[in-house]
């Protein structure tokens, strides 16, 4: 007689009619993931190659309203908008890779070990994510720039070292999830080590809401660095930095040079979008319950 | 009850080790609290600087400063403000008046708007409405708040001149002749760029759970039964939406406090934001150290609030108690 | 029971239903899960289908009730009282002409209490004209009053049962269905709860009675369907369910009555075709001793000494 089917892992198609076949949302998920890493790496690579005479100082061209040529306008040192915002999103970008780089590693560490030793340190871990998130995330921020006495590194280490704690909870919810599940259990039991269940099931498990943890934190690092370089306690003046850009613009707003402010800020607003739609896509695509809608 | 408790404990545990640890990275700071008070080109005498030191105990171990620090809080002295030239308590005090009105509008307007708005979208799931209101809520959610206000700012007040530009009253009244009109007025953009902060967050959460609850046994057995759509939503689905949402928002206090901050530094509005950052910049340790305290029991009290609410639902709903 | 005078109230033909689904990649696809299933209830009736967990035996009753998800799609033809249903009819049917009793609490809101969730919607000029009949029922189904002021969460197995039945029993209705109304009861429990179905029918009532419990339903039913892998093999009276099960039409019924734990226990060899793996003509053919080639082509349901069987080499 034939093989027992089961009912989750042998259904296969009635009949191969694919429906939609281009449109769907999943060729959609894969467009708008390559869209964003497409303007992402654009932006990344354009700014760190730009010359810095494309954005310096120009006193004969002070606050040119967008125009051809300049379609972001200049500041009050006549720098070309256009050019410096470019600049500082791709400074914003690296602020945001160090940071996720960063916060990852540590949650990674902090939810796994969480996990798998269970008991005070299980406590512990979850006693320092709830210190972290117990202060409003801004506060701390400008608390420890503040230590590092206000600066270029200060807000660099603060955004890095602040955005472990809901990565943490996800890793570790996720691990323990997959832990106590019947097959590992059963894995166990048939004699396999600690590393073979580790390999073959809870890394393929884990890395998925591991992976969309990091792309969604890309945005929150640098949002808030620029939030906190916004409020005066991150990079200084001569940085490009687009908290910088924003504050020094809240200074002539009030005589009307809106597009100082506007441009930077649709940048910035387009990089968080982005990211936050390749993270959300992913979740979709890697989180097979979602799939049938 | 004795959950509760034990909430209780661990938030009070919390709380004194985050009071240890801000006093630590606010002294360890490469600031200097005299300079900050006395300005960097001062003539005083340098006798005079090192009374000046030995009064505030700048010169005593850590853990002595932390300890006589910790004995003046439960005394219910903060210390002094170098920057308002205040006490620390009562800076808080009239400061958290401005900003509680503009937390609390903005708390309410996010909250019911998003919870409208998440209902609709939810019900018209996949439809033009749904696709905008996610559409609008991304790009809500991505948007730095004092990018937003900064633009509020540039459309309201500057080019169209319906509202102030900044602060709380107009300037130079004395706040006894301010009017409620004009305290309305002036909060109006801010209390709009601080909504805008939360709303995503509870429209996206309020759209899920409906779909959850509507994909859910008891909907499917009120189907059954003829029960249509609207009735459905009235009946069942606003009563089991409506604690779990409002505990969302209870549990977003942390960045309401952190998007307040923004907004009032851009309209400059005298709260409790523009005072961290004046104390931040300032080099006030004292209102620094107070303002990250008091933060954080508005973050505590916001997330037992939200525990509270949680736990009076669990007990009811079956259906979410299974794997979560 | 048999009355010459029986109007069928519910007639389901050729009834295929099917989910649109996506799978790993990137492809979306048809996912059957009922096939070419015909059924007829009649007023007075009692019909069971049963059948393995797993089968596809609820989403008969949810597409009868007009209650799929969105992602299914339905071929075939529901008949109520000679008309044909359409979405329309369906949502304007159920709750009044065709009661619909599930299987646990879960089916009830958790925050509402009993008594209003028993009523169900009523017009505001009715209320008191409809809690009357709630109070009736209760104390029909021996719930106390006070039941109408608790949560879901706070009842027992017996009065959710009895609390569910008398929500069914809250408007007059012609076709009631009950998906699985008696796992996790008591036996003297889930007996009353099927003579109360039993009363119904002899008052006129199509029942329609999905279950698993063959032993319990076998004492109050008329007709037996048996459902397999989506669609239904053999409609048969009780009476040749009887005994040793010699009178029944097809292989796999005469095999799932032996391998009843109170039988012979004998399970039969293989297991049961999922949906989307479903094999040509027979769907039993793989596991059945007596196949030959002919299985595979396409099997009707055909007529057989009363009952009605899809089976090629039925006698």
């Amino acid at each position: 007689m034939n093989q027992p089917t089961n009912i989750f892992w042998n259904q296969k198609e009635t009949e191969d009619q694919p429906i939609d076949i281009f449109w769907n949302r999943r060729r959609k998920t894969f467009l708008s993931i390559g869209i964003a890493l497409l303007y992402l790496i654009t932006m990344l690579l354009v700014g760190l190659l730009l010359r810095p005479e494309s954005y310096g100082v120009n006193y004969n061209a002070k606050f040119i309203p967008p125009c051809l040529k300049h379609p972001f306008g200049t500041d009050y040192m006549g720098r070309d908008m256009f050019f410096r915002s470019v600049k500082v999103l791709s400074n914003s970008i690296v602020i945001g890779i160090l940071a996720s780089i960063v916060s990852s590693l540590v949650a990674l560490i902090f939810g796994v070990v969480a996990a798998m030793k269970g008991g005070p340190i299980d406590g512990l871990v979850n006693w320092c994510v709830d210190l972290c998130m117990g202060i409003p995330h801004i506060i701390l921020l400008i608390l420890i720039s503040f230590m590092f006495g206000r600066g270029g590194k200060g807000v660099m280490i603060a955004v890095a070292l602040t955005h472990w704690p809901e990565l943490t909870r996800l890793v570790r919810a996720e691990v323990l999830q997959i832990r106590s599940s019947q097959y590992v259990q059963a894995s166990y039991r048939m004699g396999k080590t600690k590393f073979q269940v580790a390999k073959s099931h809870m890394f393929p498990q884990v890395l998925p809401v591991f992976l969309v943890g990091v792309v969604l934190l890309f945005p929150h690092a640098i949002m808030h660095e620029a939030a906190i370089t916004f409020l005066g306690f991150g990079f200084s003046a001569e940085v490009p930095a687009i908290g910088v850009i924003l504050s020094e613009s809240m200074k002539h707003i009030a005589s009307g040079k809106w597009w100082m402010a506007v441009f930077p800020g649709i940048m910035l607003l387009l990089a968080v979008l982005l990211f936050d739609l390749v993270g959300e896509n992913l979740k979709r695509l890697l989180n097979p319950n979602s799939g049938n809608e | 009850m004795k959950r509760f408790f034990l909430t209780v404990l661990r938030m009070i545990t919390l709380l004194i080790a985050i009071s240890i640890i801000s006093f630590i990275m606010i002294t360890k700071a490469p600031i200097d609290p005299l300079i900050a008070y006395i300005g960097t080109n001062s003539t005083i005498s340098e006798e005079a600087k090192e009374e000046i030191e030995t009064y505030w105990g700048l010169k005593d171990p850590p853990v002595k400063r932390f300890l006589i620090w910790a004995r003046n809080i439960f005394q219910g002295d903060m210390g002094n403000s170098i920057v308002y030239k205040q006490p620390v308590l009562t800076v808080i005090k009239e400061r958290f008046q401005y900003s509680l009105v503009l937390m609390l509008i903005a708390w309410i307007c996010s909250g019911i708007l998003g919870f409208i708005l998440g209902i609709v979208a939810a019900l018209w799931k996949d439809h033009l409405w749904d696709k905008i209101i996610k559409f609008i809520c991304l790009i809500f959610q991505s948007s730095p708040t004092f990018w937003v206000g900064l633009l509020m700012l540039s459309i309201f007040a500057v080019n169209l001149g319906w509202f102030p530009i900044g602060l709380a009253a107009p300037m130079g009244k004395l706040a006894s002749e301010v009017t409620l009109l004009e305290r309305i007025h002036h909060l109006v953009l801010p209390s709009i760029t601080l909504s805008m902060l939360g709303i995503g967050k509870i429209t996206l959460y309020t759209r899920q759970k409906l779909l959850e609850i509507l994909d859910s046994e008891f909907v499917l057995y009120a189907r059954a039964r003829g029960e249509n759509t609207w009735q459905i939503v009235k009946r069942h689905a606003i009563k089991n939406i409506a604690i779990p949402a409002i505990t969302v928002q209870f549990a977003s206090f942390s960045e309401l406090f952190g998007g307040m901050a923004l907004a009032e530094s851009v309209f400059s509005y005298p709260g409790i934001g523009s005072a961290v950052t004046a104390a931040g910049l300032g080099g006030d340790l004292p209102l620094l150290l107070g303002i990250a305290i008091f933060s954080a029991i508005f973050v505590f009290t916001g997330n037992l609030m939200a525990d509270i609410l949680y736990g009076f639902v669990d007990t009811k709903i079956v259906y979410s108690s299974d794997g979560r | 029971m048999k009355d010459i005078n029986q109007i069928p109230i519910l007639e389901i033909e050729n009834l295929s239903i099917s989910f649109h689904m996506y799978n790993k990649g990137m492809k979306k696809h048809k996912l059957e899960m009922i096939h070419k299933l015909s059924l007829t209830i009649s007023s007075g009736e009692i019909v069971v289908v049963v059948g393995s967990s797993g089968s596809g035996k609820s989403l008969l009753a949810h597409s009868i009730l007009g209650i799929l998800p969105q992602n299914a799609e339905i071929e075939g033809t529901i008949k109520f009282c000679g008309k044909e249903m359409g979405t329309l009819e369906k949502e304007n049917l159920r709750g009044k002409e065709i009661s619909f009793i599930p299987q646990s609490v879960e089916y009830l809101d958790p925050l509402m209490k009993i008594g209003k969730q028993v009523i169900g919607v009523t017009k505001k000029s009715e209320k008191r004209k409809q809690q009357e009949k709630r109070k009736q029922l209760f104390r029909r189904y021996q719930l106390e009053e006070s039941v109408a002021k608790l949560y879901p969460y706070q009842l027992s197995g017996g009065m959710a049962r009895r609390v569910l039945i008398s929500g069914a029993m809250m408007r007059p209705a012609k076709l009631i269905i009950a998906d699985e109304p008696t796992p996790g009861l008591q036996k003297e429990l889930a007996m009353e709860t099927l003579k109360n179905f039993r009363e119904l029918a002899d008052s006129g009532c199509a029942v329609l009675l999905i279950t698993h419990d063959i032993d319990l339903a076998l004492q109050v039913a008329d007709q037996i369907a048996i459902f397999y892998a989506g669609t239904i093999l053999e409609i048969t009276s009780v009476e040749d369910f009887m005994g040793e099960g010699k009178s029944l039409r097809h292989p796999y019924s005469k095999a799932f009555l032996a391998a009843l734990p109170q039988k012979e226990f004998q399970s039969i060899e293989g297991s049961q075709p999922y949906a989307g793996n479903l094999p040509k003509g027979c769907l039993f053919a793989k596991r059945c001793p007596n196949r030959t080639e002919a299985c595979e082509g396409e099997i009707e349901m055909r007529s057989l000494r009363g009952g009605k069987v899809r089976c090629i080499y039925a006698e």
